[in-house]
């Protein structure tokens, strides 16, 4: 208990912010915050099983957060039928084109000694397969794409519950992993981080531009829900009796009939969107806390002794018979595969899937502050900084407009200065990531929780 | 006659560009660079560095165009760059003194200084989008063609024509002056060869007498007016965008890892490969193929081997394929 009291008073503290702002500004915008927290822990957690176990660099977050997004539309969606019948069978046959030139090239690796020659064929694999594959696709392509555009122009899914895309977000995301880390994972650290997020950027322009498959920069809105529906919550009895019951006291004052039932459907209203963000807070949760007793048991098993040696001395570890590259590449899949999981959960949150939005500052950079902040190494530390630097980044604002207000008291409202300083309020925020991870980084190198490692 | 059409197709939509977005990504390469190769980390906000730069030179622009200060046919901003230059180094100093320092003292390993310099890009993309907002600003004055489309097909009564931007010749002219300077500066000058060695082996260095505070303010410096020219010629030539010089950062790693990273011949070279094959691959050769070939063999599609939308991603399959390939980069050779 003493031990961990430091866990424990961060924790609370954080809590207690959030709840702060449930009374200050509103409930639904704490319980927003506290749901893109526990998505943020999840990202942090897959970060930090590479960063804080293995010592991996990971700069392509923001490409494994998408993939877990793209598996959530093609999970959920209904199939487009008509795209499928119209171009359908140009993409599969191009998909076992691919297959094709995969085990091709994998064959002529297998079979032939490394050579210059390997090489050219190689290469000659590739490029022909790349001009066969667009000459067979392009039709269906576009054909699919016309298919009415303003509303389908894609594939479409498997109509099934977004829920199994948490799985199926994991798999493509470890899957993609496993191609980079195959290709990648032998670069000196610094060469790791630029490339992943070179990768991530390749991954990202596929996405974005791929319009048979992801609808791409036309977004996919309206997915379907694992929570029930604010409008149909607020016309069930149920529900509604539930408010009346929660909100007794106060409408208790109110003596007039038509006035109650204004102030009730009000708070059925409000009540309905906090019921719904509560769904998905269990939800999170109960991902959250899987995943944490998972890395906890890892962190602590003959496994997670094994990646510490690696981590800090990888030269020892491979003297001693362990298979520092194999191991590797373990870690790097496990951690983007929960990466993934974030990003499906991050799209069913909202419901719909904007390529537009994924940005290295957003899902790569303000990760990895959330990892340094929180202390890497450490899980219930990259939580806490997956809470921490979320929630700044979104109290920033507020906090900036307060300090402005404060620091320019004096001057009148229409100074230019001031207007102008309160205009840019939003970019407080990458002020404040910068100088609280420059800060962390000088005076506490191992995070607000750092790593201990004590053997059970 | 539709051979030279041909040519002048290619140089109007290939070269010419090419050559304008490599000076500029070659200006942020050697940046990158030489921060690697004396400093010894990747400095991930070399794009906010140099957005920092041409803020500076457009807040100066400004400034002088208010005065009425003006250079007539050329854009105003080349009085202000060297301002610009005196107070981005400025802020690079301060900012290796307050952050860098520590960690280069002591000894810190090259990945910790690389999330450091990450803080750094927050707090400076953070100023720059205070300062003059997130939005597209456009600073270029003066004459804005040296040639224009019509002019050049009256004259030479071709179908094709050939326009090329004052902004495109000044970026030429300037990269090839500051890179020879620099090169100069590098191979001949005592204190670029001290640097030189200081890159090479740094103990070795040391024990020689040379001062490493000194080649570490050089460095900076010289940084300094590289972030602040390369940012203000690409947006004299495009337009000034926050965002947009953030995502150029990727572009220009990938230039000097193509180079050989810590050789500055090399990220120079590289610039002008990305940008070469970004261009070439995407570019459509309809047109090329309609002058060259008769009339049957026309080609019926775009003739384009990747669509415009994967500009960035053909820079960053290049790095891809030679970081595997040759992790040295293309040019590998002595280091700085």
């Amino acid at each position: 208990m003493r031990k961990n009291l430091n866990v424990i008073a961060a924790y609370t503290i954080m809590l207690g912010l959030i709840i702060l702002v449930g009374i200050f500004q509103s409930w639904n915008i704490a319980l927003s915050i506290f749901n893109l927290c526990l998505i943020s822990a999840v990202m942090t957690m897959g970060a930090n099983i590479q960063w804080g176990y293995a010592g991996l660099i990971n700069f392509g977050i923001m490409g494994y957060t998408a993939l877990g997004g793209l598996a959530a539309v093609l999970i959920s969606v209904d199939p487009v039928k008509e795209a499928w019948s119209a171009g359908g069978s140009n993409i599969l046959f191009s998909l076992l084109l691919i297959i094709g030139m995969v085990l091709a090239v994998r064959y002529v690796l297998k079979k032939y000694e490394k050579s210059k020659v390997r090489t050219y064929i190689i290469a000659t694999i590739i490029i022909a397969g790349i001009i066969i594959i667009r000459f067979v696709s392009e039709p269906g392509i576009e054909a699919i794409e016309e298919v009415d555009p303003a509303k389908t122009g894609f594939l479409g899914g498997f109509g099934l519950p977004i829920i199994f895309s948490w799985i199926v977000g994991a798999l493509f995301a470890g899957g993609l992993a496993f191609v980079i880390g195959k290709v990648a994972l032998g670069l000196r650290a610094d060469y790791l981080a630029i490339a992943t997020l070179l990768i991530s950027e390749i991954v990202i322009a596929i996405i974005k531009h791929e319009d048979w498959l992801t609808r791409g920069v036309k977004n996919v809105i309206g997915l379907k829900r694992p929570a029930p529906y604010e409008v149909n919550l607020q016309q069930t009895d149920w529900f509604i009796n539930l408010v009346e019951k929660f909100n007794s006291s106060k409408l208790n004052l109110i003596t007039d009939l038509t006035e109650r039932q204004a102030a009730l459907n009000q708070f059925v209203i409000e009540g309905s969107s906090i019921f719904v963000k509560l769904c998905y807070s269990g939800l999170f949760l109960i991902v959250v806390i899987i995943l944490l007793i998972l890395t906890q048991k890892a962190l602590y098993s003959p496994w997670g002794r094994m990646m510490r040696a690696i981590r800090d001395n990888e030269e020892a570890a491979n003297a001693m018979g362990k298979n520092v590259v194999k191991q590797h590449l373990l870690i790097f899949v496990l951690g983007s595969a929960i990466v993934g999981i974030a990003g499906a959960m991050l799209v069913t949150q909202d419901g719909l899937f904007t390529p537009g939005s994924y940005r290295p500052m957003r899902y790569t950079f303000l990760i990895w502050v959330m990892v340094i902040v929180g202390g890497s190494g450490n899980n219930f530390g990259a939580i806490l900084g997956g809470f921490v630097v979320w929630f700044l980044w979104i109290e920033s604002a507020p906090i900036g407009l307060y300090l402005v207000n404060l620091t320019t008291a004096g001057l009148a409202d229409t100074h230019f200065l001031k207007v102008h300083l309160i205009e840019s309020v939003p970019y407080f925020r990458f002020l404040m990531m910068g100088i609280g991870l420059l800060l962390i980084m000088r005076y506490r190198p191992k995070g607000i929780l750092p790593e201990k490692i004590e053997i059970k | 006659m539709d051979y030279i059409n041909a040519i002048v197709l290619l140089l109007n939509y290939i070269f010419v560009p090419a050559l304008a977005y490599g000076s500029q990504l070659a200006l942020g390469a050697i940046f990158v660079t030489l921060i690697y190769g004396i400093l010894r980390f990747a400095n991930f906000a070399t794009g906010d560095m140099m957005s920092f730069g041409t803020m500076v030179t457009i807040l100066f622009t400004w400034y002088f165009q208010s005065l009425g200060i003006s250079l007539g046919i050329l854009p105003t901003a080349l009085i202000a760059i060297p301002f610009a230059i005196i107070f981005m180094v400025g802020y690079m100093l301060l900012i290796d003194k307050f952050v860098f320092k520590y960690y280069r003292v002591s000894k810190s390993p090259p990945v910790q200084l690389a999330m450091v310099s990450i803080g750094v890009m927050f707090v400076t993309q953070a100023v720059v989008r205070i300062i003059i907002g997130p939005s597209d600003r456009r600073f270029f004055d003066g004459e804005k063609f040296l040639i224009k489309a019509g002019e050049f097909k009256e004259m030479t009564g071709l179908n094709e024509g050939l326009a090329i931007k004052s902004t495109q010749v000044i970026t030429i002219v300037v990269t090839l002056i500051l890179v020879s300077t620099l090169f100069w500066f590098l191979n001949k000058t005592k204190t670029g060869k001290s640097m030189r060695a200081y890159s090479d082996n740094e103990d070795l260095a040391l024990l020689s007498g040379i001062d490493p505070k000194k080649i570490v303010m050089i460095t900076w410096i010289i940084a300094g007016v590289l972030a602040t020219i390369g940012g203000a010629l690409y947006g004299l030539d495009k337009s000034f965008k926050p965002f947009t010089y953030f995502n150029n950062m990727l572009p220009i790693f990938a230039a000097a890892i193509v180079g050989g990273i810590g050789n500055p011949f090399g990220a120079f070279l590289g610039g002008y490969v990305i940008a070469f094959s970004e261009i070439l691959l995407t570019y459509a050769y309809k047109k090329f193929f309609m002058y060259l070939l008769p009339e049957s063999l026309e080609p019926n599609t775009l003739v384009q081997l990747l669509s415009t939308d994967y500009k960035f991603a053909v820079s960053f399959s290049i790095l891809v394929i030679v970081l595997l390939y040759r992790p040295s980069g293309i040019f590998k050779g002595k280091i700085l």
